[in-house]
């Protein structure tokens, strides 16, 4: 490891990141997450420190995984939902962000359905920005979670073959995943009917096809996206039950990816839609509890590293 | 009497295949002759020695937002950003509130603009009631009131049949209909261009198709209907390639460009990390749709360059992306950004300059100006195309802010704006 840090101030996503930042917090991640297997679980190292989480838009799991990991580093928590408050009644959102600002915290943790918010944010304010979420756009952490569930799976993302499948248009998830695993090395495969694929897509530098077989053959790991049918998923595909069985994920057609294929999901889960109950509640293929474990260690390890925290330097309690 | 002589200045007019130093005289508001070391006997004397005199610029789309919605702009300080943008005359878009779809407000926009002095501003009406679509405005009656186009602007007429009959019922009155097209069934009033660009930032976008589908419908009924089409803020280039060709079949069909679409790509919307400065309708377009913007300039397939001057408060802007409404101010960068990035850059000759911001937007609306002639009202643009600014949008004299191109460094600038004579703006 050459660097004792991140270079920005803010997580905003994945892309602007090296491979050595994203390596930097996966192994601060790994060594907090043994801080949820104690008993006592509270390390001292964001004492003193307040995160605001500001949630634009309702997300129960990313915002309660990050409440857990600001607790587990001893950091004050408010939290702040925007229904029903000054920004429903045209608060312009520079106006909010700077009225949260005045109480001086430490950090905002930010989730908007619309992308760029953490961005435009994050330009206007000295306070520390996480993006937990930018409508379609990123959703950093989640990939870094995704990553470290890999890792410790299979080691290592070289010529990993990973297989993303689902609502590839409308998913914060996909991007960031793309990003992440791409710099990480790994050989990326985007699957979705045509009508949920984005144009030029390849110019990410995966590959993409519309053939549900061909995505899973030989892959690593298989990564099911929800089916947003609430974000215009309706005029994507006919019907959810013709959805599964074109693009529903089965224990006969997991046999096309490698026996030691693994299987994860961000979760919520449409079962039935996107994924058979008998595979995603299969302990041997699918990981997506470990995700969500993993999920307040890499948040901790985020919030750590950009307070200016050095890798091991919490266990000693700095 | 009063008299001007503008002396010394480089004055060029391709209207009149004029193009060498030579002295402008003015009397009583009009121009009473152009030529070579005239008598200043009695007159006030400007010195334009170094700078370029053109025909006085004329925009054919800005929005003025009063009636209506005046903490954005009202017809005062639009024109005097007009006339600081080297305008001498703007022609203004019809969704005010109330919409101008009627004699009494075109009348009334009319009269304002005459009392506030400045630019010309020249009214254009609805196309329908309420831009609703519908219902064909009063036209004969707006037009003897002002009106010097028909348009619903932000709006395509989406029904072809009223469409069909707007078209028709213009041959009456000589009246252009100018279109924004675009297929809101297929853009979905995404935020952006559909591409690359939109993929990776994951917001929601509209194709090019949904501008050009739309175009080719506006000159299909244009060929049956007769009359008179003009293409608002052509943005892509099978816009471009169908205009070419309808212009070859001798379809009367004109159209405009803008600076944003010329000199933006849709990577403006990343490499500005999502400003909403960037979000204009339509979208700032790729590379490909830019490069035939370019080429469509040259070939003679665009008439004028627009600004499609769209004013906004910054609170309805500091809001997000995908919320925050379309539209950038572009009256007081236009002269500027097109000198600087194309003629000073030997892109494009000066003469076809004042061809795209004088003759050619006069040509269309059938407008006075467009030429220095003897006899008629003496409207030019004097231009310093030494002059180094940098873009700042605290000194615009419009009220909003919105612009892209902000701390922009560039060479070229609008020296002073005469309107019948009188000067309306001199640069500090
Ligand atoms: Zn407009």
């Amino acid at each position: 490891m050459t660097k004792a840090g991140l270079r920005s101030k803010d997580l905003l996503g994945i892309e602007p990141l090296d491979p050595e930042e994203i390596g930097l917090i996966l192994d601060t991640a790994e060594s907090m997450a043994e801080i949820g297997r104690r008993e006592i679980k509270k390390v001292p190292a964001l004492r003193g420190r307040m995160v605001v989480n500001l949630f634009f838009e309702a997300s129960t799991r990313t915002r309660f995984s990050f409440e857990t990991a600001e607790k587990w580093l001893s950091a004050d928590t408010l939290n702040f939902a925007a229904k029903g408050t000054s920004v429903e009644k045209g608060e312009t959102l520079l106006d909010t962000a700077k009225n949260l600002e005045a109480m001086s915290p430490d950090f905002l943790v930010i989730r908007h359905s619309s992308p760029g918010v953490p961005h435009f944010l994050a330009s206007q304010l000295k306070t520390r920005v996480i993006n937990a979420g930018d409508g379609a756009h990123e959703h950093p952490t989640q990939a870094l979670l995704d990553a470290l569930t890999i890792r410790q799976r299979k080691k290592s993302f070289e010529n990993l073959k990973v297989a993303i499948v689902g609502d590839i248009a409308h998913s914060r998830v996909v991007r960031s995943n793309v990003w992440c695993l791409t710099k990480l090395k790994a050989k990326v495969t985007l699957c979705a009917p045509p009508t949920l694929m984005p144009v030029d897509i390849e110019s990410m530098g995966v590959s993409a096809t519309s053939d549900f077989e061909e995505a899973l053959s030989g892959a690593d790991v298989v990564m099911m996206l929800r089916v947003q049918i609430e974000r215009g998923g309706k005029m994507a595909f006919p019907s959810s039950r013709e959805y599964f069985a074109r693009y529903g994920l089965t224990r006969e057609r997991l046999a096309l990816a490698r026996p030691d294929a693994i299987v994860m999901h961000p979760g919520p889960m449409n079962r039935g839609v996107e994924i058979s109950s008998e595979i995603a509640d299969d302990a041997d293929r699918s990981v997506i509890l470990s995700q969500v474990a993993n999920g307040v260690a890499v948040r901790m390890a985020v919030l750590y590293l950009l307070a200016g925290g050095t890798p091991r330097a919490w266990q000693e309690g700095a | 009497m009063t008299r001007l002589l503008l002396r010394g200045g480089r004055v060029v007019d391709p209207a009149a295949r004029r193009d060498g130093i030579a002295d402008l005289l003015v009397e009583n508001g009009r121009l009473s002759r152009i030529g070579e070391r005239l008598d200043a006997a009695s007159a006030d004397v400007v010195d334009a020695s170094g700078k370029l005199v053109f025909p006085g610029f004329i925009d054919l789309h800005v929005h003025l937002r009063e009636p209506g919605f005046e903490y954005k702009e009202s017809i005062l300080s639009g024109a005097q950003a007009a006339a600081a943008g080297g305008f001498s005359a703007v022609c203004a878009m019809a969704n005010t509130d109330p919409v101008n779809d009627h004699r009494t407000v075109t009348r009334w926009i009319a009269d304002r603009a005459r009392e506030a002095g400045f630019s010309r501003v020249y009214p254009i009406g609805a196309i329908t009631k309420g831009m609703r679509g519908e219902e064909l405005s009063e036209f004969g009656e707006m037009k003897e009131a002002g009106a010097v186009a028909v348009s619903d602007d932000g709006r395509w007429v989406a029904n072809g049949s009223v469409m069909r009959r707007a078209l028709e019922y213009a041959t009456l009155f000589d009246l252009p209909v100018a279109t924004h097209a675009e297929d809101e069934s297929l853009s979905g009033r995404g935020a952006m261009n559909e591409g690359r660009v939109s993929t990776r930032l994951g917001l929601s976008a509209q194709p090019a198709e949904a501008e050009s589908i739309a175009v080719a419908r506006d000159l299909t009924l244009c060929e049956l209907a007769g009359g008179r089409l003009h293409v608002c803020h052509v943005s892509t280039a099978r816009s471009v390639a169908l205009i070419r060709e309808a212009k070859a079949r001798g379809v009367r069909v004109t159209c405009e460009v803008t600076p944003h679409h010329l000199f933006l790509t849709d990577e403006e919307v990343a490499r500005s990390g999502f400003s909403t400065a960037t979000k204009v309708n339509p979208p700032l377009r790729g590379e490909r749709d830019v490069a035939a913007l370019h080429e469509a300039l040259l070939d003679g397939t665009i008439d004028a360059l627009a600004t499609d001057h769209a004013p906004h408060h910054a609170d309805e802007k500091a809001v997000d992306y995908e919320s925050a409404p379309f539209g950038l101010v572009g009256l007081e960068t236009a002269a500027s950004l097109f000198h600087d990035r194309l003629v000073r850059t030997g892109r494009v000759p000066v003469a076809r300059m004042v061809e795209l911001f004088s003759g050619g937007p006069a040509r269309a609306f059938s407008l006075p100006g467009g030429g220095l002639v003897e006899g008629k009202d003496a409207d030019f643009t004097v231009f310093d195309p030494a002059a180094e600014v940098e873009v700042d949008p605290r000194a615009f004299r419009s009220r909003a802010r919105n612009t892209p191109f902000a701390g922009a460094r560039l060479t070229g600038a609008v020296a002073a704006t005469y309107v019948a004579g009188r000067e309306v703006y001199r640069r500090p």
